[in-house]
């Protein structure tokens, strides 16, 4: 797929790309990062100089939604991405090579790029039964990923697999997937949760890789701060009705269909991380709010655990059946309430029984 | 503050004579000993009623209210709710705050609910004795000046622990909103290293609000009791600051 050694700029000039048309999608690609207007050049720069990054893309337990987003892409559009930006060496779901003529570029590309290409893993790996739940050209997928990690520059972990687990994690997880920071714990690793992630969001992460040569800045769960430092509900379009005081109250009511706030039905928009709000999704078509429907938080961890999609309050399965706080709360408080009156009662009992024989004794 | 007796204990030697004299039936009139200084009463009632208010508030967040009319521009109704919330919070981490330089000035009663001498195998002992008075096994309670050794554990746990948790958990919250570059994130944002989704901040933050109901309503009964049934103010000790005795 390439010598590595080609620049993205000579790439795209083959393929008959005017210089003018460059410089255009580098000011798209700046904006879409959110990078001021100096930005614009540096990448021109960067792309016009910079040898691409070779990247290995691996799929281990996986559902295979990461890359069907990441090629609906549409600033960069994902040919850009795949076919000039990145030197994309292996990706098993849609690379024309197969069975040994594929695995041969694994090898190649960790002899030939050591330190310098980018492991990029969808999917988690099973630890349990030795990894045998996932097994990829022969091998068990932890194998190949810790192999791969080995000689890696730096890990993308594409999607809430990767980066926490999602369904296949989800109590009371059979397989034992597991995290690939859990699993890699001596390589930066940068996690691109959603369930996908936005295809913008993914081509936006590679770019700045490959631009700038250098991983983004991430926050503390280790997510690029440009993409995931803001709630959907901080850039929420619905969010004046939220502050308002103005819920859907029940699908289908008036308020759903004036647009009101889905805070009420669930919505997990005040605890998820992600740029739905702002990027969109289909090349800023709309996105689950925008369609009346609250988010599922898909890109939080641990999100199938946590009740269902539809309750405000959390279920706590600690205690057997599932409760939220405000039930467990309740019950408790009722119960000291009831234990606080009955202690009342005895004491007065027994404050009138003593004060008869007192007055008893006295007399 | 959940000061249920006034007999003197062992630890404070310098208030024996006067409590001694209090508890002994030979006591002329009504003596009385310093207890509460006025920044812990101040403190006291300042944080009763921001609590109060976080607990409404913060129920109705979690649960709003129903739909408000009009346009969203001529309403704020949750936004209010809100920052009641948020303000109520940060003047308790503020008073939380001075109460605990307090103790390192205040009189030795002020030092009380920040730390249990559990080491003591004498404080385990007097605690089981008030779990046995409690539980109606003992006839006497044994009395204390200051805070007896299982109320001190009560309001160790239920005020000092709780709240501190409900201050972290909640200025972490407050982060969310406030942004990764705001002080309280810095702060405060290690929260969500403990807990990646701030899905489950929230339902702790949530559970610690109901933690609390039951510390308030424990609070409040065991402190009328004792008014009522030892021999000493309990009550209006905390608005005069002074421990009267009745007997």
């Amino acid at each position: 797929m390439g010598a590595a050694t080609e620049t993205f700029y000579s790439v795209i000039r083959r393929q008959g790309i005017t210089r003018r048309s460059f410089h255009k999608f580098c000011s798209l690609t700046a904006t879409s990062l959110g990078l001021g207007p100096l930005a614009a050049s540096r990448i021109a720069n960067a792309l016009e100089t910079k040898p691409r990054v070779p990247v290995i893309w691996m799929h281990g337990l996986e559902c295979t939604c990461c890359s069907e987003s990441f090629i609906r892409s549409a600033h960069p559009l994902v040919k850009d991405a795949v076919l000039s930006m990145i030197s994309l060496d292996y990706d098993d779901t849609i690379m024309a090579a197969a069975g040994h003529q594929a695995e041969a570029i694994l090898e190649e590309t960790r002899a030939k790029h050591k330190g310098q290409y980018i492991l990029a893993v969808e999917g988690n790996p099973p630890l349990n039964e030795g990894g045998m739940f996932c097994i990829d050209g022969g091998k068990p997928f932890v194998e190949k990923l810790k192999m791969m990690a080995e000689d890696a520059m730096a890990i993308i972990a594409w999607g809430a697999c990767a980066s926490w687990g999602c369904v296949q994690a989800a109590k009371p997880n059979p397989t034992q997937a597991t995290p690939i920071d859990k699993v890699i714990p001596n390589k930066p690793i940068i996690k691109v949760p959603g369930c996908p992630p936005i295809a913008e969001v993914m081509t936006g992460t590679v770019t700045f890789i490959t631009t700038f040569g250098k991983l983004p800045e991430l926050d503390r769960q280790g997510r690029p701060k440009m993409f995931y430092s803001q709630r959907i509900h901080d850039k929420c379009y619905r969010r004046s009705h939220f502050d308002a005081g103005q819920f859907v109250e029940e699908w289908d009511d008036e308020a759903a269909r004036k647009g009101y706030c889905l805070y009420k039905m669930g919505c997990k928009g005040p605890t998820t991380y992600n740029a739905c709000s702002t990027v969109r999704w289909n090349g800023g078509v709309s996105f689950p709010i925008q369609s009346g429907h609250g988010c599922i938080g898909c890109s939080e961890d641990g999100f199938w655990d946590k009740g269902s999609f539809y309750d405000r309050l959390t279920n706590i399965k600690q205690f057997g059946i599932e409760k939220n706080a405000d039930q467990i709360g309740m019950v408790a408080a009722g119960a000291v309430g009831a234990a606080v009156a009955a202690h009342a009662a005895v004491t007065a009992v027994k404050r009138l029984a003593g004060k008869r024989k007192d007055a008893h004794r006295t007399s | 503050m959940m000061d249920v007796a006034a007999r003197p204990a062992e630890a404070e030697p310098d208030l024996s004579a006067i409590a001694a004299e209090a508890a002994g039936e030979h006591a002329v009139g009504r003596p009385a000993v310093y207890v509460y200084e006025a920044p812990v009463r101040i403190c006291h009632w300042v944080n009763a009623f921001t609590i109060i208010m976080l607990m409404v508030t913060g129920y109705l967040i979690g649960t709003p209210l129903p739909s408000v009319e009009g346009e969203a521009s001529a309403n704020f109704v949750m936004g209010y709710i809100r920052f009641a919330h948020f303000a109520a919070g940060q003047v308790l981490a503020v008073f939380f705050l001075a109460r605990i330089l307090w103790a390192f000035v205040g009189n030795h009663h002020s030092r009380q609910i920040f730390y249990l001498p559990v080491h003591r195998k004498h404080f385990w002992k007097e605690v089981l004795h008030e779990i046995r008075w409690y539980a109606f096994l003992e006839r006497e309670p044994k009395m204390y000046v200051g805070h007896n050794p299982l109320a001190r554990t009560a309001m160790f746990t239920g005020f000092t622990l709780f709240v501190a948790f409900m201050i972290v958990t909640g200025f972490a919250l407050y982060s969310e909103g406030a942004g990764i570059d705001s002080w309280q994130h810095k702060l405060f944002g290690w929260v969500f290293a403990i807990w990646p989704n701030s899905q489950d901040v929230h339902t702790w933050h949530h559970l610690g609000m109901w933690a609390l109901v039951v510390f308030v309503m424990v609070h409040i009964y065991a402190a009328v009791r004792e008014d009522v049934m030892s021999r000493q103010s309990i009550i209006s000790s905390m608005i005069s600051g002074e421990r009267q005795f009745r007997d």
